[in-house]
């Protein structure tokens, strides 16, 4: 029997979350109904969400309990103003009481939410603090990245204090978007309609082969679901050690690659054969090739 | 109010003197503070944080939780935020990022005391990973704090800039600067005069948990971020049950 693929890209941030829980194992903290919004919209007339872009709850993957958010790409670019933000880290707060399995983060989003300029600055640091908090005690916290709006800005900063990230190849993670870097150096520094260039610069590829990711899927909810459930099989933690070595390696990529300025240039270094064609090459073909980038970065030197 | 380099400033804070050097804009070394050595690292020259500088200034905080545990650490912020160049995305930018922001909240796991001081300017990413992180963020009545200019606002929202600028004179969220950080329970205080006496106070306070948005709603400067916060935690459970582990936040 052949099981169709449930897209997670094209999917809403709450049809993401129905999909990649249990069927029917959901529970949303305030939901819409409570509305709760933004108080700082309406001074910019602009139109408010009634869960400001994000969905939190509860549920269950594959019988794992899990706290879960999920940013709507669709609201403002998913970015996080102060109600959205807050909800992040009440999350975070509610983990440290309930103990999950892990806290799952669905997360699609340009940063600060620049409407809220201060206030959205502020609450992405909230959350980093509530995570790593989280993480201290000893809680498991996931992040998926898919979707149009990619991972950006202080969220992308979030992705990264997570204990694994889960990517879509179509999924974009970085800082500052290819629209901010050409804004900022001009198009020679970076041309943003270059999307070639713009997907080995911020795609799940370059990201997975640099180690930024530890799960690199295709689009497809059942392979996310079980991502989330190896991620909760794997060795995990936040203590000294592990920041000491991902130290180590964190110097050790700008040694082997500060000097190049192009992802293929950088694949190469890695020691892959034929790092032109990577763009092109589906998962299954690509993935045994990305391991030697994996053992790599595990090897001396 | 007239600028202060990171030198003026430190012999303010140390009038016993110091050991700070600056190698670029890369600022670290130790002082005393009331017979108490502390370590403090941090930035000047509106220092741009590329991979390189993210991944100093996370070497320098894991040397003092290494080689002089317990000691408390000043983070001297002056940033322009995060390098905007081609490379320093290809390298992960925002991996370096978190990884500061994991040092620094590492140093506080083992007991570090960690305080900032926005001397000059904080813009968004970097402040973020680094002065943002510390326990207790203070701020010189001059800092200059914000996510992004005006204009670059305006271009990114589609929002005309004369209308941003006129909501930035009363709302505390558009307007960059410290008293508004201050107000949003973001910025501890706000030092002026005697600012080696304001560090040796910091220095004695006893800190807990990330206290931003309840000093927010106290301050009138943000309303929402507490309450929302404390809503989800609490959402469809009983608060008299008492939780089975000890509480955060």
């Amino acid at each position: 029997m052949i099981v169709p693929r449930t897209s997670y890209v094209e999917a809403t941030a709450r049809r993401r979350v129905e999909a990649v829980l249990d069927h029917d194992s959901f529970w949303e903290f305030l939901p819409p109904e409570e509305r709760v919004t933004s108080p700082h919209l309406s001074q910019l007339d602009l139109p408010v969400a009634f869960d400001d872009g994000v969905v939190v709850g509860g549920g269950t993957v594959q019988g794992r309990r899990v706290l879960l958010a999920a940013q709507e790409g669709a609201f403002m670019g998913g970015a996080v103003g102060e109600v959205h933000g807050a909800k992040l880290t009440g999350l975070f707060a509610r983990a440290v009481d309930e103990r999950p399995d892990a806290v799952v983060l669905l997360l699609e989003s340009g940063g600060v939410r620049l409407h809220e300029a201060n206030a959205g600055l502020i609450a992405v640091s909230e959350i980093i603090r509530a995570l790593l908090a989280a993480r201290g005690r000893g809680i498991r916290v996931l992040a998926v990245i898919g979707g149009g709006v990619g991972c950006f800005g202080g969220m992308g900063i979030v992705a990264r204090c997570c204990d694994a990230v889960i990517m879509l190849e179509e999924g974009r993670l970085g800082m500052s978007g290819p629209e901010v870097i050409e804004m900022a150096g001009g198009v020679e520094e970076l041309d943003s309609r270059d999307k070639a260039l713009v997907w080995r610069t911020f795609g799940g590829k370059h990201r997975y082969l640099l180690g930024d990711c530890e799960y690199l899927v295709e689009d497809d909810v059942a392979a996310i679901r079980e991502s989330i459930h190896q991620a909760l099989e794997a060795a995990s933690g936040f203590e000294l050690e592990q920041l000491e070595a991902e130290h180590a390696l964190l110097e050790k990529r700008l040694r082997e690659l500060a000097h190049l300025h192009d992802a293929i240039d950088m694949w190469r270094a890695l020691g892959l054969p034929d790092p032109d064609t990577l763009p092109m090459l589906d998962l299954a073909r690509f993935t045994p090739i990305a391991h030697r980038a994996r053992s790599f970065w595990k090897g001396e030197g | 109010m007239e600028r202060r380099s990171w030198r003026e400033v430190a012999d303010q804070l140390f009038r016993g003197g110091h050991r700070i050097e600056a190698r670029g804009a890369f600022l670290s070394g130790s002082a005393t503070v009331d017979g108490t050595a502390i370590s403090v690292v941090g930035t000047t020259d509106h220092a741009t944080i590329d991979a390189e500088m993210a991944l100093r200034i996370a070497s320098a905080i894991l040397r003092v939780v290494r080689e002089a545990p317990g000691r408390p650490i000043l983070i001297l912020v002056d940033t322009n935020g995060p390098s905007l160049r081609h490379r320093d995305e290809l390298l992960g930018i925002n991996t370096y990022m978190a990884h500061l922001a994991k040092c620094v909240e590492m140093a506080r796991r083992f007991g570090h005391h960690i305080v900032s001081l926005i001397y000059d300017r904080a813009l968004s990413g970097g402040f973020i990973a680094s002065g943002m992180m510390a326990d207790l963020c203070f701020a010189l009545p001059q800092a200059e704090i914000r996510v992004m200019n005006i204009r670059a606002m305006a271009q990114v929202t589609k929002i005309a800039r004369e209308r941003l600028e006129r909501l930035s004179r009363s709302s505390p969220v558009l307007a960059p600067g410290a008293e508004n950080y201050f107000k949003m329970g973001a910025v501890d205080e706000i030092w002026s005069g005697d600012i080696g006496a304001h560090l040796a106070a910091a220095l004695r306070q006893a800190v807990g948990p990330d206290q931003r948005a309840s000093r927010g709603l106290e301050r009138g400067g943000r309303h929402l971020a507490g309450p929302v916060a404390q809503k989800v935690r609490w959402y469809g459970r009983d608060r008299t049950i008492p939780a089975t582990c000890d509480r955060q936040g």
